[in-house]
């Protein structure tokens, strides 16, 4: 950490509000007093730092990574993308962890009581660590819709959860990522809940590029965080 | 310009890939931040998560991160603080019950040099939080130094208790407590930072 250096804030404009009453649950749950502005200081300046010693040689490739007797079912995919700051510098050696829905749209988790099965080759978790450039690359299997218990005949669109870090505390990110045309997003409060204008920016891409022929097709999806500034002299 | 990417809520299905023991494969953190060798005064950090109409929130995910007993994160002193990750994360129950076993984290400098009271910084998120929420821990028997930490003395006055975690004595060792109220009378401050 170079101590002259501070992140630029939290652009509350392209975040969603903290209560969104078309998403139930964020009537009772997101604060509803003022936050508390606070300079940056070391706490929010360092980062827990992981190594390739926290990524089991697996862990990216959530077809292998809890195999037991074959292969998971499903469509397998290939989600690639660069994690950068706000100038476009890529933000290297950092913790990218995913979850998600298997292709019946069934979490392995145990409160997840949707009627559909669960498959005994996929787990739907992986992690992995940025490269020099900011790249990363998951093998995966496409999750399928999910009904949920918000509204009426309420499906959350296909989606993949993603968890970052970058190289400070206040870098940190959790969101979702979702594909292209998927007609659920229209009717989906939580993607919904993100202002329409920074809505695509969670919207992976069908990529070509990343397609490898006769084994899985390829979405390209970038992750932009919080990027370093120079810290203006009278705030020093 | 690339724009920061939207947050969107860590949802209800978390567990297995954030605080994934229980389902047999390893975590990257856990709430136990400590083994036998690390240095400095254990504690336990107890407390809930509670929404707005003082329910429980079982679904919440809380991260700390916090300097070690001497007042350095891990990150400025890689080769030293092996052992100590200054980094946990813990799933909160059905009763909205969460711990860490950890040590009581030295004071580090804040904005303008001056000391900071010994503090722990707090994310919590959970499904219905469409943005992670950040907010501090601090502690109620370092009173000279809370009443001179640069960062409480922005927070108004008849709110900063909402940031104090209460010293309870163990025959364990200390436990302190820290409630999380997400709304209401009682809501913990969160920061924008
Ligand atoms: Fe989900």
């Amino acid at each position: 950490m170079k101590p002259n250096l501070v992140y630029g804030a939290r652009d509350w404009s392209s975040h969603p509000p903290l209560v969104f009453p078309a998403y139930r649950s964020t009537t009772t749950r997101g604060p509803k007093k003022p936050l508390v502005p606070i300079p940056q200081t070391l706490t929010e300046l360092t980062a827990p730092v992981y190594g390739h010693d926290a990524i089991g040689p697996l862990d990216s490739d959530l077809t292998r990574n809890a195999a037991k007797n074959g292969e998971p079912l499903g469509e397998r995919i290939i989600v690639a993308g660069r994690v950068l700051d706000e100038a476009g510098r890529p933000v290297p050696h950092t913790l990218i962890e995913i979850w998600q829905a298997n292709a019946a749209g069934r979490y392995i988790h145990r409160r997840d009581q949707h009627h559909a099965p669960l498959d005994p080759n996929f787990h739907g978790a992986g992690r992995c660590l940025t490269d020099a450039e900011g790249r990363y690359r998951f093998v995966t299997i496409r999750p399928g819709p999910y009904p949920w218990q918000n509204h009426d005949n309420a499906w959350r669109p296909s989606h993949i959860h993603f968890s970052l870090f970058g190289h400070a505390f206040c870098t940190r990110l959790v969101t979702q990522m979702y594909f292209p045309g998927d007609p659920l997003l229209a009717h989906d409060p939580i993607f919904q809940s993100v202002p329409a204008f920074a809505r695509d920016r969670l919207i992976s891409r069908f990529s070509l590029e990343l397609t490898e022929p006769g084994w899985a097709t390829g979405y390209a999806f970038d992750i932009v965080l919080r990027g370093p500034r120079e810290t203006p002299m009278e705030n020093r | 310009m690339p724009a920061q990417t939207p947050s969107q809520t860590v949802g209800p299905y978390f567990a297995y890939a954030l605080t994934p023991e229980p389902y047999g494969y390893p975590g990257i953190a856990s709430n136990r931040l400590v083994d036998i060798g690390t240095p400095g005064e254990r504690i336990l950090l107890r407390g809930r998560v509670l929404d707005g109409a003082g329910e429980p929130v079982e679904d919440a995910l809380l991260e700390i991160w916090q300097a070690d007993a001497s007042g350095r994160y891990p990150t400025e002193a890689p080769g030293e603080a092996r052992g100590f990750r200054g980094f946990g994360r813990c799933g909160t129950d059905a009763e909205g019950r969460f711990s860490f076993e950890t040590v009581k984290p030295g004071r580090v400098p804040g904005p303008d040099g001056k000391l900071q009271a010994p503090h722990i910084a707090v994310i919590v998120t959970a499904r219905g939080l469409l943005n992670h929420l950040v907010t501090r821990i601090y502690f109620a028997d370092e009173v000279a130094a809370n009443a001179s930490d640069p960062i409480l003395a922005l927070v108004p006055e008849d709110r900063r208790a909402t940031l104090i975690a209460r010293r309870e004595d163990h025959p364990g060792g200390p436990v302190y407590r820290f409630d999380i109220h997400l709304q209401g009378e009682q809501e913990t401050v969160f920061f924008d930072v």
